[in-house]
C-alpha cells in the first residue's frame, strides 16, 4: 500500500490539442464579432440627443470601450493573481491534499505579464475617460472646477510630481505590483520545475518561505490595487473595506476558474489521481468564499445604508436608483450568493462535476457583473449597460486568458512528481 | 428470543484486524449490533455499511425555521405592533433585519442540530449507558452481536466466526 501513487503516470503533460485551441478561438471570434457589432451600434446608434441635453460633456462611444477594457483588465488580473495566491497559500498552510492540482493554480499566473501591459496601456489611452482625478483643473485653486476633496487626495496619485501633472506614484505602484507579482510567479515556477528534476524536500521548504513573502506582499498590494484601479474611479467616495471586497470578489472567481480547469482536465483524462475528495475540497472553498464575498458586500452596504451619510450613500444611490444598474445589483446577489449557496449546500453537489461546473460558470459570469457594477456607473453613468460590447469584450478577454493559461500549463509536467506531499494527497479522503 | 438483551462480544486488539474482521463477519452473514472503540477508527463506518447521517437536513430545516422566525418577529414588531422610524428608514427596512436574521438562523440551526443529535443518539441526561466491556474505553475494540438478530445461526457458529476473524476473546454479555 505504501506507494500507490506511483501507479499513476506522474510525467504526464497537458496536450493543448488543435481541437481545444480551435474551440477557444471560435469563442474568441464570436466575442470579437459581438464587440464589433457593439462598437458599430455605439457609433451609429449613439445617444446624440442625450449628449446635447447633458450640455458640457458629450459622450463618445470609445468611452464605453475603455470602461469595458478596464473592467476585464481588473477582473482577469484578479483571476490570474489569485491562481498564484492560492498556490502560495497551499505551501504556507503546508497543505497536502492540493499537491497534484497545484500546477493548475499556478498556471493562471501566466496571464499576469499580459495583464500588466494591458493595464498600463489602457490607463494611458483611457486616462480622463475613466478617471476623474486625472484632470489637471481639479488641483488648480484658480480654476472654477477646483475640487478641495480631490486636491486633498492628490498626493496619493501624483507624488512626487506636482498635482495634476504626471501620476507618478500611481504608475509606480502599478508597475511595482505587477513587477513583484510576475517575479513571485516566475520564482514559484522555477522552484517547482527544479523540484521535478532534483526531488527531495529542500524545494518544498524554499517554496514555503517564498510563499510567505508573497502572501505578505499580496496582502498589501491587493488592497492598494483595489483602491487604485477600482475605488479611485469614484474619487470622492471611499470605503474602508473596499480592498477586501475586491479581493473577495477576485478570490471566489479565481477559485471557480481553478475548479473549472481541474474538472476540465479530469474530463480529458488528465490528473487521474485527483478524485471526488479533492474536487469536494475545491467545492468547499468556492462555497465558503461565496459566503465570504456576500458578507463583505453586505457589510459595506448595510453600514452605508444605515448611517445614510450623503457622501457615503452616493455610491449606492448612483447604482440602486438607476434604471440601468439597479436591476444588476439584484442579479449580482442572485448569481453570486443565493444560487451558489443553495446549489452547493449539499455534500453531493460539491463532489460531482455537473453542479460545480454550473456554479463555477455562474460565479465567473456573476463576478464580472460585480466588477461591471463597480466600474461603469462612475465612468459612463447613464450611458452604460450590458450590451453586445460588454458580452463581446468579456468573451474576448476570457478566451485570451484561457489560451494563455492552457498554453502555459502545456509547457511543463502537469503534476509536481517529486512533491513531498503527493502521497498524502493520494490518500486524501473526506 | 428478546431483542437487545443477549450479546456475543468479540474483543480485538488491533484496529487493522478489526476493520478486516468487520467485513469478514458481515460477509459471513452475521448482523453486527455495534462496534465500540476507544478512539475513532478511520473507515469503520464504511465497513459497517452505515449510511450517511441525515443530520445536515435537520440543520437546514432548523436554519430555515430560524430565518422565518427572525423575519416575522422583526416585521411584526417594527411594522405592526409598534411601528417606529429608525434612521429615517421605512418601518419594514429589510436590510436592517438581516443581521438578526442571520444570527437566529445560525442559532436555531446549531441548537436544532445538537438537539436532534442528542435525541437520535439517546443522549438524554437520565439515560443509563450500557457498558458492554469496560476495556472499550481503554485499549480494546469490542464488536457486539445481538443474538436475537441472528437467530438463523447457531451461537457456537457465530463464536467460531469471531474467533477466526482475529478476536482475542469471545465473551457473552446479558443485560437485565
Amino acid at each position: 500500500m505504501a506507494h500507490d501513487v506511483q501507479h499513476y503516470n506522474l510525467d504526464q503533460k497537458f496536450d493543448f490539442t488543435a481541437a481545444t485551441k480551435k474551440s477557444i478561438f471560435t469563442v474568441l471570434i464570436i466575442g470579437a464579432a459581438l464587440l464589433v457589432i457593439g462598437i458599430l451600434m455605439a457609433i451609429f446608434g449613439g445617444h446624440h440627443e442625450e449628449a446635447a441635453e447633458a450640455g458640457g460633456h458629450a459622450f463618445h462611444w470609445y468611452e464605453r470601450l475603455y470602461a469595458n477594457l478596464w473592467i476585464n483588465n481588473v477582473y482577469f488580473t484578479g483571476i490570474a493573481i489569485i491562481g498564484v495566491f492560492f498556490f502560495a497559500v497551499q505551501y504556507a498552510a503546508q497543505a497536502g491534499w492540493s499537491a497534484p492540482i497545484s500546477r493548475v493554480m499556478l498556471a493562471f499566473g501566466n496571464w499576469l505579464p499580459y495583464a500588466g501591459i494591458l493595464m498600463i496601456v489602457t490607463f494611458f489611452v483611457a486616462n480622463h475617460d475613466l478617471f476623474h482625478w486625472t484632470h489637471a483643473y481639479l488641483f488648480d485653486t484658480n480654476s472654477p472646477e477646483y475640487d478641495k476633496i480631490i486636491d486633498g487626495k492628490g498626493a496619493f496619485f501624483y507624488w512626487p510630481m506636482a498635482k495634476g501633472t504626471f501620476p507618478a506614484f500611481y504608475i509606480l505602484r502599478m508597475v511595482l505590483f505587477f513587477g513583484f507579482w510576475v517575479f513571485f510567479f516566475t520564482k514559484f515556477k522555477k522552484i517547482s520545475a527544479q523540484e521535478d528534476q532534483l526531488g527531495g524536500t529542500s524545494h518544498w521548504f524554499k517554496m514555503r518561505s517564498w510563499s510567505a513573502y508573497f502572501i505578505i506582499f499580496f496582502a498589501v498590494s491587493s488592497s492598494i490595487s483595489a483602491w487604485d484601479w477600482v475605488m479611485s474611479i469614484d474619487t470622492h467616495w471611499f470605503s474602508t473595506l473596499f480592498g477586501w471586497y475586491v479581493f473577495s470578489s477576485w478570490f471566489v472567481s479565481g477559485l471557480s476558474a481553478i475548479t473549472l480547469l481541474v474538472i476540465f482536465l479530469k474530463s480529458k483524462g488528465y490528473l487521474e489521481m485527483v478524485n471526488e475528495n479533492h474536487v469536494h475540497d475545491m467545492g468547499k472553498f468556492v462555497f465558503g468564499f461565496t459566503i465570504f464575498w456576500t458578507y463583505l458586500w453586505f457589510s459595506q452596504f448595510l453600514l452605508i445604508y444605515y448611517a445614510n451619510i450623503p457622501e457615503e450613500s452616493v455610491y449606492f444611490i448612483e447604482r440602486l436608483s438607476s434604471d440601468i444598474y439597479g436591476p444588476y445589483i439584484f442579479v449580482n446577489l442572485a448569481m453570486n450568493f443565493f444560487l451558489p449557496f443553495l446549489i452547493l449546500m449539499t455534500r453531493d453537489a460539491k463532489r460531482h462535476g455537473i453542479f460545480l461546473k454550473l456554479v463555477c460558470t455562474l460565479i465567473i459570469a456573476g463576478h464580472w457583473v460585480d466588477f461591471f457594477l463597480m466600474v461603469q456607473p462612475g465612468t459612463l453613468g447613464h450611458n452604460g449597460g450590458i450590451g453586445f460590447m460588454e458580452i463581446g469584450m468579456f468573451l474576448v478577454y476570457g478566451s485570451a486568458v484561457t489560451l494563455v493559461v492552457l498554453g502555459g500549463l502545456a509547457k511543463g509536467n502537469l503534476i509536481p512528481k517529486n512533491h513531498p506531499m503527493l502521497e498524502e494527497s493520494y490518500h486524501h479522503h473526506i | 428470543m428478546e431483542r437487545d438483551k443477549n450479546f456475543i462480544l468479540g474483543v480485538y486488539d488491533d484496529e487493522d484486524v478489526l476493520l478486516h474482521a468487520v467485513s469478514e463477519v458481515r460477509t459471513s452473514g452475521v448482523k453486527i449490533h455495534e462496534v465500540y472503540t476507544p478512539y475513532p477508527v478511520h473507515g469503520l463506518e464504511d465497513v459497517l455499511g452505515y449510511k450517511r447521517s441525515r443530520l445536515p437536513i435537520a440543520a437546514f430545516l432548523f436554519g430555515m425555521l430560524g430565518t422565518t422566525l427572525a423575519l416575522t418577529m422583526q416585521l411584526y414588531m417594527m411594522r405592526f405592533d409598534w411601528p417606529m422610524i429608525i434612521g429615517g428608514k421605512d418601518h419594514a427596512a429589510i436590510p436592517d433585519f438581516i443581521p438578526v436574521t442571520f444570527e437566529l438562523t445560525v442559532l436555531l440551526a446549531a441548537f436544532g442540530m445538537v438537539g436532534v443529535f442528542m435525541i437520535s443518539s439517546n443522549l438524554k441526561p437520565w439515560a443509563q449507558p450500557r457498558i458492554f466491556d469496560l476495556r472499550s474505553t481503554d485499549d480494546k475494540h469490542i464488536m457486539a452481536i445481538d443474538i436475537a438478530n441472528n437467530t438463523s445461526m447457531e451461537v457456537a457458529k457465530i463464536q467460531e466466526i469471531l474467533k477466526s476473524s482475529g478476536a482475542t476473546e469471545v465473551n457473552n454479555k446479558s443485560f437485565e
